[in-house]
This record gives structure tokens, sequence and C-alpha cells, in this order.
């Protein structure tokens, strides 16, 4: 039967893409898992994982744990590294057999390789990065309000979309929530003409459920058929290096102390003074776009837009003026505390504390008061 | 009259503020400080083509016009007097000349080496006793069979210690004028770093464009191969002369700069300071002061981008050039001291960059001719004598 | 050999972004610049062009402003330009972008030992998507994230980003291959590249010029086309300013550090 990607009613359940590097899961896949959990629910059908790899069957039971009714696993050799060429193959003609309506991919490096590479091949729609995912309409708009300078009028509108002209009733389209332009807009996309509906999803954006033993034991593990052989592969992995130094792990940080362009006039102290105020807190250091770009910190110390989205439980800006991209990325911290010699800057529009002064004099005066308060609990 | 840039100069515009806001910004405060010599900064403007706008592609020029060449040098001083002289110098100073006076032989051999930077060009003219006066020089060259010996000494000279060719003036004779009366007989020469007798002098320290490197020159029996004449023998003040009308574009370019880039800084300072509750832009005096600023500025902008567009056509430029230069120069002093005073305490420290500016700019009323020199040069022209 | 570079203008969302009050964005009143990431795929190439002599091509699709950027990359040494610009092509979303760009770059020719390479992702979408999806429409493989380019005949070998290492990757020409900024530098402009930009040729791809190439349709291009539409765009409410302290001395610090402990937030 020839695949027919028009044809809405041909397609149900909600997929996640459940990415494995070197045999192990990536956070990414519980983070997807438990989000595609809730919208399967609202949807009324199956979360089903979707793992590719080689010998990786035994995997997929923790995938149920976080809410997977059915794990669908594929194993080939010519799987055990990810290459765009087998996965997108492989991946397109189990979607094409079996027809889920909702694809999640994490938007990983590799999740951005392979999610276009897959919606062009499929002919449907895919939004990247998202942020927020909404199916049920009422949870999408308490989400509007409280999340978007929307008037109410306008959200209550949100029913039906004109789509070529006709109108669209949107209450069954999976609502993708995403940042544009650096974060100044943010746009819900849908897809309402074709299936599946594709999206990958902002790593460290979506909250993993707890672990369920109960529910791991009664996923359901399904070994789909599927073609793939050396004619398939245009790219060849000659080797996989993992970075020596090892990364800063912000996303799962609860305490982040992070610099700006303020450390200019001596960067190597004014990230000394930063990582001693970090290790009082128990925590690491990050950097602003400036000072990745700059060279200071590298890539992986960087929150924001392009870097990473942090939601600390103290999120510590020294010297960072707090441009929307910077914003974008750490505004959901617990506590922000900013530290700025310009009274203006608008770091402190955010800020739960601020303090205007010099970060070179005012960071080791912190972080010997933070020593002091915690000695004498 | 066109006031209209050319798609090419518009895209030039951009393209010489890209490279002086990422390249030249981040290094003028340290050149300014430390009193050092750019070298990097020069070989990235020769491989980018900036050490050779306005020559021909034949002797390794960019093929551009001297109106980009000008737009090069205001552009690179809105962020840094030093870099925008250093190229002033090298191009109008001893390319010019050598394109507009050497023989086919000198262009071929010295052009495509200063065009694309590998080699800085210099000029030797001033002398302790000879500044302004051309006809005190007391440095000669005598013909000695192939070569001329040559002995004396030229002070001031931008680019001194990293040049490679100099254009040096020097007393060749006697001659009469035309009135009758005797005169030195004064001819030009290029002469290279390494030719024997000829060594770099004292390094002057100065009050702004500290980053330029400013020293003597000095002749003690130095070969010159007779075929480095430049011009003809007894063409010397001809020469020197038109290569100065040719600099006052560069220098009033610089200038043009200097106060240009105040005025960057100027605004962007008093949209942030504040002062009795409310931004400095705010109060009518920093209003009314960057009014007058700008406007002596864009003033300035039109006499130097004439001068230049005249040379370009090949018309009598002198005296736009003068014109060009003195108003310039002024302009840039009074707009650099106006923004110091906008700053106010900030604005003498070296926390900011104007004061440097204000440093740069009053060499522009100095150098290649004072103001002083640039009035007789006009008046001269106005037939008031 | 030759190298087509596929670039965007985009809005310059590091400087003032300007929101219209319907929430849509104030293009007009923003300074527009070449996509960072392009910039890199276009110095690749010019470097590539340095080593091998091999033809540069630059292809856009935009409104016809877009021509100017097309001319500063021809500055910078690129040696042929095409602007993809029609009415037809508006609304589109990365698919229906994918299937018009891919239609230039057929008209442009694919051959064996060509390599086309776009940047990562683009500053306004920031969705990194256009790139894979021309590979797609064009039938090649793909190497995304490249942050190191090496060419040995038909043989390329690129060091493909991952977020904790890289893999090496091998590939045959014709292939495609998306830039990270770690690549390289972008060069500048020269000024002998200006003055020769404007003699390079500038080809204008429209609607005409494409319609024969399989991918264009009524149904594959514009709105028609997207298989994505946006339901709604807004902007989000800032979090309200906090406290700020007093002074900016010990004091300051301890009274802080007083707070966070009877929060239990340390």
């Amino acid at each position: 039967m020839a695949f027919n990607n028009t044809d809405l009613a041909a397609f149900k359940d909600v997929w996640v893409f459940c990415e494995q590097r070197d045999g192990k899961l990536m956070p990414t896949d519980f983070e997807l898992i438990s989000e595609g959990r809730r919208l399967a629910d609202e949807l009324g059908v199956d979360l089903c994982g979707l793992l590719l790899g080689d010998n990786v069957e035994g995997l997929a039971k923790e995938l149920g744990g976080y809410g997977a009714d059915k794990v669908y696993v594929c194993e080939h050799p010519l799987l055990k590294v990810y290459t765009t060429d087998a996965y997108a193959k492989v991946i397109c003609d189990v979607i094409q057999d079996l027809k889920p309506e909702a694809f999640l991919i994490g938007a990983t490096n590799i999740g951005r390789d392979l999610g276009p590479r897959c919606a062009a091949r499929l002919h449907t729609g895919l939004c990247a990065d998202c942020t927020h995912l909404d199916v049920d309409m009422g949870i999408y708009k308490d989400f509007l309000h409280e999340a978007s300078t929307l008037d109410d009028a306008r959200i209550d509108g949100l029913n039906t979309a004109m789509v070529l002209g006709e109108k669209h009733d949107v209450s069954r389209d999976l609502k993708m929530t995403r940042p544009a332009f650096g974060g100044h807009l943010m746009a819900s996309i849908i897809c309402p003409r074709f299936r599946p509906t594709m999206a990958t999803v902002r790593p460290g954006v979506m909250k993993k459920r707890p672990f369920d033993q109960a529910k791991a034991d009664a996923c359901q593990i399904v070994k789909p058929a599927f073609e793939l052989s050396e004619a398939d592969m245009e790219t060849q992995v000659t080797e996989v290096v993992k970075a020596a130094k090892k990364l800063v792990d912000l996303i799962g940080a609860d305490f982040i102390v992070s610099v700006g362009r303020g450390i200019s006039k001596d960067v190597e102290g004014g990230i000394k003074l930063a990582e001693e105020l970090a290790a009082e807190l128990g925590g690491v250091v990050g950097g602003s776009r400036a000072v990745i770009d700059s060279g200071w910190l590298s890539a992986d110390h960087q929150v924001g837009q392009t870097g990473k989205t942090v939601h600390p439980k103290v999120y510590v800006a020294l010297g960072i003026s707090g441009a929307i991209q910077h914003k974008a990325g750490m505004q959901d911290s617990e506590c922000i505390i900013a530290v700025n010699k310009n009274e203006s800057a608008p770091i402190f529009e955010i800020a739960d504390y601020g303090i205007c002064g010099d970060l070179f004099k005012v960071t080791p005066m912190l972080t010997e008061a933070i020593r002091a308060a915690k000695a004498a609990k | 009259m066109d006031f209209h840039l050319s798609k090419e100069q518009q895209m030039l515009r951009k393209m010489y503020r890209e490279f002086a806001e990422n390249e030249v910004k981040p290094l003028a405060e340290e050149i300014d400080e430390t009193e050092r010599f750019p070298a990097e900064t020069v070989e990235k403007m020769g491989k980018l083509g900036m050490m050779g706008i306005y020559f021909p592609k034949e002797y390794g020029g960019a093929g551009g016009d001297v109106l980009s060449y000008a737009m090069c040098v205001e552009e690179l001083a809105k962020v840094c007097g030093t870099t925008a002289v250093i190229v002033s110098a090298h191009t109008s100073l001893c390319c010019a000349p050598i394109f507009e006076h050497g023989t086919e032989e000198q262009k071929k051999k010295y052009l495509p080496d200063l065009c694309s930077g590998k080699k800085v060009g210099a000029f030797g003219l001033t002398e302790p006793g000879a500044g302004t006066d051309a006809q005190g020089q007391q440095t000669t060259a005598v013909l000695e069979g192939d070569h001329y010996v040559l002995n004396g000494s030229k002070i001031f000279i931008t680019n001194a210690g990293y040049a490679s060719v100099f254009i040096v003036i020097a007393v060749t004779g006697k001659t009469v004028n035309k009135r009758g009366k005797p005169i030195k007989e004064i001819s030009a020469f290029i002469v290279e770093k390494g030719f024997p007798g000829f060594s770099i002098g004292k390094h002057e320290k100065k009050m702004g464009i500290k980053g330029s490197s400013t020293c003597e020159l000095v002749f003690e029996d130095c070969i010159v191969p007779k075929e480095n004449l430049l011009g003809k023998i007894g063409q010397g003040f001809k020469i020197a002369m038109q290569t100065l009308d040719g600099g006052r574009i560069g220098i009033a370019a610089q200038a043009l700069g200097l106060g240009e880039g105040a005025i960057n800084e100027a605004i962007k300072y008093t949209k942030e300071r504040v002062q009795f509750g409310r931004r400095i832009s705010q109060f009518q005096n920093t209003q009314f002061q960057l009014a007058d600023m700008h406007t002596r500025m864009q003033a300035a902008q039109f006499l130097v981008y004439s001068a230049a567009c005249k040379k370009q056509l090949h018309e009598d430029y002198s005296m736009d050039a003068a014109m060009a230069k003195l108003f310039a120069a002024e302009a840039a002093s009074d707009v650099t001291r106006r923004a110091v005073q906008l700053f106010g305490g900030y604005g003498y420290t070296r926390e900011y960059p104007v004061e440097r500016m204000m440093r740069d700019a009053k060499i522009t009323e100095i150098y290649e001719g004072t103001s002083e020199v640039q009035r007789m040069v006009i008046s001269s022209h106005l037939g008031v004598n | 050999m030759k190298v087509i570079v596929c670039v965007k203008q985009v809005p310059d969302t590091s400087g003032k972004v300007a929101v219209n009050p319907d929430g849509t964005l104030n293009r007009a009143s923003m300074e527009t610049i070449t996509n960072p990431d392009d910039m890199n795929a276009v110095e690749a190439a010019l470097k590539l062009k340095d080593a091998t002599g091999c033809k540069v091509i630059v292809v856009t699709m935009g409104p016809p402003p877009a021509e100017g950027m097309l001319r500063e990359l021809l500055a910078m040494g690129a040696d042929e330009g095409y602007l993809i610009s029609g009415r037809e092509f508006g609304g589109s979303d990365t698919y229906a972008t994918s299937q018009i760009v891919a239609a230039g770059v057929n008209k442009i020719g694919v051959e064996k030992g060509d390599i086309v390479l776009c940047g990562r992702q683009a500053i306004d979408g920031d969705t990194a998507q256009v790139g894979p999806q021309i590979a797609e429409k064009l039938h090649l493989p793909q190497v995304t994230y490249a942050a190191d380019i090496q060419v040995d005949g038909q043989d390329i070998t690129v060091k493909r980003m991952l977020e904790d290492g890289y893999m090496t990757i091998k590939v045959k020409t014709p292939c495609l291959l998306t830039c990270i900024k770690e690549l390289n530098e972008p060069r500048y402009m020269s000024v002998g590249g200006v003055f020769e930009a404007y003699s390079k040729p500038v080809t204008v791809l429209d609607y005409e010029a494409l319609k024969d190439d399989p991918l264009i349709d009524a149904t594959t291009i514009g709105l028609k086309g997207s298989p994505t539409n946006i339901l709604v765009s807004f902007t989000p409410p800032q979090k309200g300013a906090g406290m700020m302290l007093e002074g900016n001395d010990m004091a300051t610090c301890e009274k802080l550090a007083g707070i966070l402990a009877g929060k239990h937030i340390i």
C-alpha cells in the first residue's frame, strides 16, 4: 500500500526517537519519553520509543519506566554508530509501515541532522528545537496565558486556524512552540495537513518523570522489519572521539555562576573568582555568548539562545549585561543574582537580587559571605 | 555636483568599518599606551589591498580611486589615529610620488611590495633647520660615478622605524630661480633601508599617534644608485610640494575620522550617563554641542571628499587639499576637545578613548604643513601676496 | 570541481530587535547581515578556491535587495552569484524553501567533484533544517556540523562535532556539508575584490526560470508547499525585576547570603 501522508486518520501513536551513543541512552530520551507520555494521554494513544543500534534491546525496558508503552527496536551492525544514511533510511521505512501521528526527536547535534532529512523524505512538517509541546487546548491556553503577552480574546480564538483559506480545527494537532529571532519572539507551529507531525525538542527543557519499575516491566518490545545494507551507506564514520576534557554539565547543575563581558579587563582573574564562588556553592561556571565568542571559555559553558537552556536553583550572573539571547537561556532559574557595575543593565530587570558594583570586588566578598552563612547554619 | 558614493565606495565603507571595529579598535588603547607600531595590522591591511588603494593593479594596487583611499584613512581614524597615519604616510608620501614621478622600472620595482604591505614606505623632507621652509634643506647628494652620496639628516619621519622604502629630498647643487636669484637645486631619491651609510636615528616620544614610528633618518656617506633618482634632477622641490598636496588629503581624512570617532563615542556615552536623574543626552547643552560638532565634521567631510575627487580627476586640487586639511584639522581638535568635556572627569581618564583622540587630533594641525602653512597656500591661490 | 554555497540574508538579532504590535518582527527597522554560519561556509569555499583554484558560486533565496549581500560575497572572492527571487516563493517554510533552493542548485548543476556548503543554521529561525533538506531533495549525502574539511580528490574527510566530542566522517563528492563557526574565521572583503564585485555575474532565478524543475510546482512552493503553519507568534513576558540591594560592600554581601540562607537556598 502506498504511503499517503495526507490520510490523517491512518496515523496514530506518539513516537520518540531514543538516541543512544556508545550503547548508552541520552538524557534527552527520558525527557522526551516523559513529555511524550503526557501528549499520548492527551491524544488517547500509545507512546512508543524508537531505538536504533546494534545490541541495544537491553536498553528498551528502562524507557518503559519513564512512560513508554512500547519500544520499537531496530538492530543492525550498520546502526551501531549514528550515520544519516542508515538512520534516516530505517526510520523512514518504519514510519511508513507503522504510521505514527507524532514523532519527537531530541534536538541534539544528531537529532538536528536526522530530523530534517527524515521530514524532507516523508514530505511532512518538522518544527525545530521546540521548548513547549501541547495537544490539549486547555493546557495549551493556560501555557499561553502564563508565557505570552497575548490578550485573553486572542488566546480564546486559537481553536481554529486558517489553513490554505479554510478554517481548520487545531484541537488534535500538536502545538509546537519554539523561540525565534534569538528569543525575541515565540511561535506555535502546527502541521495540519500531513503526518507524522515532527518536532525536535531542546535538551534540558522537558522534565523527566520519576522512574516506575512496574511500567518498565510492562513495556512491550517490538522488532519491526526493515532492510539495510552497505549499499545504503554513502558516508563512513572512521572514528568517534570523546572530548578529552570533561565537559561542563550546565543542564544538570543546581548552581551556576556565569561570567560575561564584564571580566574583560582581567579574564583569567574573573574566571577564577567565578570558579571560587561556584566551588563554594557546589556548582559550575557558565558564560555568556560574548565570553565564548572571545574564546575565554569553551562552547560547552555557553548559556543562552545559542547555548544551553538552564534552570538551576541559583544562577549568578557576573558582569553579564543581560542581552535577550542570554536571558532566553536562564530566565527560568529559580533564583537569579546579578552583579554588574552598570545599574541600568537589563539583567537587573529579571534578577531576584541585584548588586550594582565591580564584580572583581563584589565576588570575593560574596564567596566569603556565603561561606560564613553556611558555616553558621 | 554628485554627493552620492558609488556602490563600490559604499561597500568599501562597510568593509573598512568592519575591519576597523574588529582588528584596529581592539589594539588602539594598547599601542597608544605602549607606543608600539602595529605591524600585524599593517600585514593584514596589505593582504586586503588597503596599502595601495588607488594604484593600478599592474603595480599591485587595488585599482581604486583617491576618495576610496581617503575613506579608508577616515574609517581607521575613527577608532585609531595611529593606524590611519601609517596608511596615509605610506600611501600619499611614498607610493604616490613613485607612481606619479617614477620611471617604469622604479614603479615595477617598488610599488608591488609597497601596495601589498610587504614593505612600508616613508618620506623624508623635514630637517632640524628646514620644516615648512623647504629651501632650508641641508642634506646633500653628490653624484660620484654611478651613484649619489648623501649626507645629512631628516627628522620627524613618520613610519621611519618600520619602513623599507624612503623618498628623500636632498640638495644636489645650485641654480637660479625665475627672477635670476640663486637658489638650491633640490632633487628626490628613492632610498632603501640597508643602503650603506643610511641609518635610523632617534625615536621621538610624542603627545599623540604614539604607535606610529617617528624617527630621525641619518645619512653618512650613504650610497644611492644613480637609477634611484626620482624624477629629473632639480625637480625635487616640485615633487615634494605635489606629494604634500596629496598627503594633505590623507591627513585631512585622518582628522575627519578622529572628529567623527569622538562624536560616536560621545553619543554613546551621553545616552548612558545619568546625572540629576536624567541621561545627559537629554540636556540641551549636550544636544547643541553634538549638533555643532557633527555639523563641523560634516562640512569637513565635504571638503575632504571634494579634494579627493579633484585629485582623482587630475584637476588642480592644491588649494582644495589645503582647505580640507586646514578645516578638518581645526575641526577635529575642537570636536575631540569638546567630546572630552562632554565626558567630564571620565573623559580625562584613559578609561575612555576620547582623551587619546584629542591628543591624536592635535598633530593634524601641525604635520604635512601646519595650519598656518595651509593658510599661506590658500591665500597665495587667491592671489593675495 | 566547484563549490556551491547556500547563504541567507538575516536580520541582525544581536542588535536591536523591533517587534510590531501584532507580534511579528519589524524587519524594516533592523540591519541585515549575511547569516554568520553561512559566512563560515563561504570562507571554507574560498579556502578550497585558494588551494585548488576551484570556482565558488554563492546562492541565496530572498527579495531583490539580497543581491547586495551576494555582491559582498563576490568582493570576498566568490566568482558567481545566483539570486532566487519571486513572489511565488513567499511564505515558504523550511521544507518549501529547501525544494526551491534545491531546484536553484539543480539549475547551476551538481556534478561529481562538486561540494554544496551551507551554514549550520540561520540566526533568525535557528532551525538548522534547510541544509539537510536540500541534501535530501538533491539526493546528496550530508555531513552536518563540520568543524574541519579535508579534500583529497573525490574523497572528503569531515570532522563532525558532537556535544561530547566529534566523529570523523568520510564522504565522496558530490555531497552537502553544513558549517559551524569553529571551522574557520571568515575573511574580509578586499579592496580589489570590491572593485571587481560588480563586474562578476549575478543571475536572478525567478519562478519562470525554475518551474521546469521536477521539484517545483504550485503545490511544492510558498504557503501551499509548506507543511507547517504558524498558529500564533507572540513575545514572551519579561520576568519582573527583583530586589536591588543597597551598596556593594561586605555588608551587602552578608545581607544577600543571609537572605539565601534564610530561604534555605544555600
